[in-house]
């Protein structure tokens, strides 16, 4: 099986064998963290930058420690302590990474394009770890993996993705991911967080979170930005909670051993009641734990991505 | 494909290889309190798992049986590109165990130092024994084995195959000219 | 000096002309066009045989970048790639460093054309001070010094009383307001046109209302006022529809629309493509239909390119921060002749779109061969093959969409006042 590919800029390039590899390669991680000795010398002497040009604490976590466990040094920039307040653009600041010989810069970036951006203009490879609204590759492969893991497949699950449609990046990353690997996807969200043409990406649109929920074999509830309250496009977070927020009542709707994520961080009594995100069928840190060893996968597979693999 | 090349050992020849090295471990290790197997994927495992049936069949003891992946510790990231990960699955404590580590052909030895590299990062061991079933020399690390199911000098351009069956028992050892 | 242009097919759409000719140039006015001309009569002769002889094109929407932005565009270069896309007159826009909301300014620009340009430069002026959208220029100075139109174009006039009055207080000099329309409050944050591309690629959409409810207010205005309005880059069906139904109500109202809007669709985006990056955005397949149905039936006046210079820095960046704009003078004939290759318009429609449309939309005294007119004359190879190559366009920036597109048809002789300004 062959992984030729030299950057990770979106779920949408990844074939369902590219998905597959990422998922069992990352089973094959997942028991270094279980270790007392949590390292292995895979990537012994390579170099990744992750470049943070947005806020951002668990994803740059998640792949800083998946740097270090495989022996790769790790060195983080973030968005303060970078050159983008100061004017430069983001071709300077690249050409200012990539002389000092980086193989792989992990990049986190509030503009949509902006990895690919990089990837145009840069020798090493390039692993978007989020870019504006379009798209958070690894975070859509930890959310399978972690589907994987409870249901034993994703062929014929039904998934539902409830929030801001519209501003998530999570949700595209996962449409392209979850119909590759052929699950059905519905989603739901207040009429102002719907972008147009989504159902084209594969996905059955609701505006009601229970005809989303209903039989689902996993409910993911998205992030609300705190902000988007008294904006136009939510009234009040309370009326948000009351319409679309998941409650054990909501969650009753789904299967029995339906599971609840959440990519996180969670606003609690708003789009996730605590007796849900608490409750018996969350699984949310074991999202967060998978994180790791994704990340670590494809910290892996884009080292010897160039060349085939028998 | 197991037409070509010659026959170095057939189906009985690789149980009367693997016999006698049941009996050296034993008899190296005054018995096997604290001896355990670890195969190496893919091929050792199999190797490691036949073994341990011949010493159950010798001592009346079930000796721990192991198998390690040594992709991640492989030193051709660069020039051979990322391979699949396999399972390491070692269902027992290392420390202060005689490891005898089984391969199917030992080559450069290069296999055999990413796998006692990955067992040190599992634990401590007492000691690290090899047991290969053919040693075809062109060594180009100080690595020798303990065990040794057949000695065959080859040129470096030849290759060895074991093959195994469908319930992976290894049926035949073949030397391929290329 | 006298020039002949010999056994070219002679369009002219201002007089429903349209048969081979030749035509002869005396003293920088249309002297004869005739079965025959002796080529005695003449000090040079062209042969344009196979070719089209046509009033020379007019652009009415371009952006010079001259005075204050010389490093994207200047008078010397923005008329030089003009007449090379076979232009003899522009339009240009007063959104420069000053604006030009002033006599000054204007004068400015008059004079560097006259000096230094290659072809006719027709100024327009702001419709409100800095075009800030809310205190009126002087646009009878303005009138007095040169522009035959205001615009602030790049912003709509947002108030809708301070829109009422200027189409009332230019109305009796005789200018036409140029409109921008475009609703800020919808656009919001867009950065392209909504849609399925936008959502697919996590972009901010600018929706077809945001265009539609502006024109419809515009139009509403002009019928309300009397003005003379023309709106500048039309890109939405909806924004046809408003014009169309307004002209058979008999408002006094113009429009353009531009050749990337009639060509391209919000597909070009893909891969970030800042190139592709305007204002209006590229919009849906349906949008283009509905433009070309426009040219087709006359409800869009003039083909306008809103060449928009950008240095290489603006446009080499994330998309969300690149400058808005392409430029157009050089590949806006070849792509007009593309709809006439398509069955949209026949060829006398295309040279009109380009020539006599929008000098009524502006009121410029050009895009005619009438005998005595000022020669003004653009000689077109309408099967003469070439690619877009971006080191070669005239214009100081190359921000354009349509690199590496194969054309057919270009200019082989531009003509302005008598004088042949380019030619290859």
């Amino acid at each position: 099986m062959a992984f030729n590919h030299k950057h990770i800029l979106g779920t949408e390039y990844l074939s369902r064998e590219d998905i597959q590899l990422i998922l069992d390669t990352a089973e094959s991680f997942r028991e270094i963290n279980t270790r007392s000795i949590k390292k292995v010398p895979t990537l012994r002497g390579k170099t990744i930058i992750n470049a943070f040009f947005e806020n951002s604490t668990r994803t740059r976590l998640s792949f800083e420690i998946a740097g270090k466990r495989l022996s790769a040094d790790t060195v983080n920039i973030s968005g303060s302590a970078s050159s983008v307040t100061k004017g430069e653009t983001l071709e300077d600041t690249a050409r200012n990474i990539e002389v000092m010989h980086p193989d792989i810069i992990v990049i986190r970036h509030g503009h949509s394009g902006a990895p690919h951006y990089l990837a145009e203009r840069l020798n090493c490879s390039v692993i978007n770890a989020g870019d504006g609204a379009h798209e958070h590759p690894s975070q859509a492969l930890l959310d399978i993996l972690t589907m994987r893991q409870h249901k034993g497949k994703i062929d014929g699950l039904k998934v539902a993705i409830v929030g801001d449609i519209a501003h998530s990046r999570v949700v595209r990353s996962n449409l392209y991911a979850l119909n590759k690997m052929g699950a059905d996807v519905h989603l739901a969200g207040p009429g102002t967080m719907m972008p147009s043409g989504i159902e084209r990406l594969g996905a059955t649109v609701h505006y009601d979170i229970r005809a989303a929920v209903k039989d689902a074999d996993v409910v993911m509830m998205l992030r609300i930005q705190l902000e988007r309250q008294g904006m136009t496009l939510l009234p009040t977070l309370r009326e948000y909670a009351r319409f679309f927020g998941l409650n054990d009542d909501v969650l009753k709707l789904a299967k029995a051993d339906a599971i609840v994520m959440h990519p996180g961080p969670m606003n609690r009594g708003v789009e996730i009641s605590s007796a849900v995100a608490d409750g018996p069928q969350n699984v949310i840190l074991g999202q967060v734990e998978n994180g790791v060893a994704v990340r670590m996968a494809l910290l892996y597979l884009v080292s010897g991505g160039e060349q085939a693999v028998e | 494909m197991a037409e070509q090349g010659t026959l170095i050992l057939d189906k009985a020849g690789v149980r009367r290889a693997l016999t006698r090295i049941a009996h050296e471990i034993i008899e190296r290790n005054k018995g096997v309190e604290n001896v355990a197997l670890v195969g190496i994927r893919s091929g050792g495992d199999d190797l490691a798992k036949l073994l341990a049936r011949q010493i159950a069949a010798i001592e009346n003891i079930e000796v721990p049986l192991g198998t390690i992946d040594i992709t991640m510790y492989r030193d051709d990231l660069d020039s051979r590109g990322s391979k699949p990960i396999g399972k390491t699955e070692i269902p027992f404590s290392l420390d202060d165990m005689k490891i005898v580590l089984v391969d199917d052909v030992l080559f450069t030895g290069r296999t055999i130092r990413a796998a006692m590299d990955a067992l040190m990062d599992l634990g401590r061991p007492r000691a690290i024994q090899l047991s290969v079933l053919i040693d075809r020399g062109h060594r180009e690390l100080p690595i020798r084995p303990d065990f040794v199911g057949r000695n065959l000098p080859t040129a470096i351009n030849e290759k060895i195959d074991v093959v195994f069956d469908g319930e992976r028992n290894p049926l035949e050892v073949r030397l391929i000219k290329s | 000096m006298k020039i002949l242009i010999k056994g070219g097919r002679v369009i002219d759409p201002s007089r429903n002309f349209d048969q081979v000719a030749d035509l002869l140039i005396e003293d920088g006015k249309i002297a004869a066009i005739e079965t025959t001309i002796d080529t005695k009569a003449a000090d040079q002769v062209i042969d344009a045989t196979g070719q089209l002889v046509t009033p020379g094109l007019i652009d009415i929407h371009v952006h010079l970048r001259d005075p204050g932005l010389e490093y994207k565009e200047d008078i010397v270069t923005g008329t030089l790639a003009a007449v090379a896309g076979g232009f003899t007159s522009v339009a240009c826009m007063p959104n420069t460093k000053p604006v030009n909301d002033n006599k000054a300014v204007t004068q400015y620009i008059i004079n560097k054309a006259k000096n230094d340009g290659y072809c006719n430069v027709f100024p327009i002026g702001a419709i409100t001070k800095g075009m800030a959208g809310e205190t009126l220029s002087e646009m009878g100075e303005l009138k007095e010094a040169g522009c035959l139109a205001v615009s602030d174009d790049g912003r709509p006039v947002s108030d809708g009383e301070v829109m009422r009055r200027a189409l009332e207080y230019s109305r009796p000099f005789g200018i036409t307001v140029v409109s921008h329309t475009e609703d800020l409050s919808l656009v919001g944050e867009g950065v392209m046109n909504d849609g399925f591309v936008a959502t697919e690629l996590g972009l901010k959409g600018i929706p077809w209302v945001a265009e539609d409810t502006m024109t419809a207010r515009d139009v509403m205005l002009a019928e309300f006022t009397g003005g003379r309005l023309h709106v500048a880059h039309i890109s939405t069906k909806g924004g046809v529809d408003i014009v169309r139904q307004a002209k058979a109500r008999g408002v006094n109202v113009t429009c353009e629309a531009t050749p990337h809007h009639f060509t391209l669709t919000d597909e070009a985006v893909r891969g970030y493509n800042t190139d592709a990056k305007m204002n209006p955005p590229l919009r849906s397949a349906a949008d283009v239909a509905a433009i070309c149905a426009g040219l087709a039936d006359g409800t869009i006046d003039a083909i306008a390119t809103d060449h928009a210079p950008h240095h290489i820095d603006e446009k080499n960046v994330e998309f969300r921060i690149a400058m808005n704009g392409i430029v157009g003078l050089e590949t806006a004939l070849p792509l007009t002749l593309e709809l006439v290759a398509a069955g949209t318009i026949d060829l006398p429609r295309a040279v009109a779109l380009l020539s006599c449309g929008p000098a009524h939309a502006l009121n410029i005294p050009r895009g005619t061969l009438e005998i005595a007119a000022p020669a003004d004359v653009t000689v077109i190879d309408p099967s003469l093959k070439w690619t877009v190559v971006r080191e070669e366009l005239k214009s100081k920036s190359r921000n354009t969409p349509f690199t590496g597109r194969k054309m057919k048809g270009a200019a082989t002789c531009t003509i302005v006042g008598g004088k042949i300004v380019f030619s290859r």
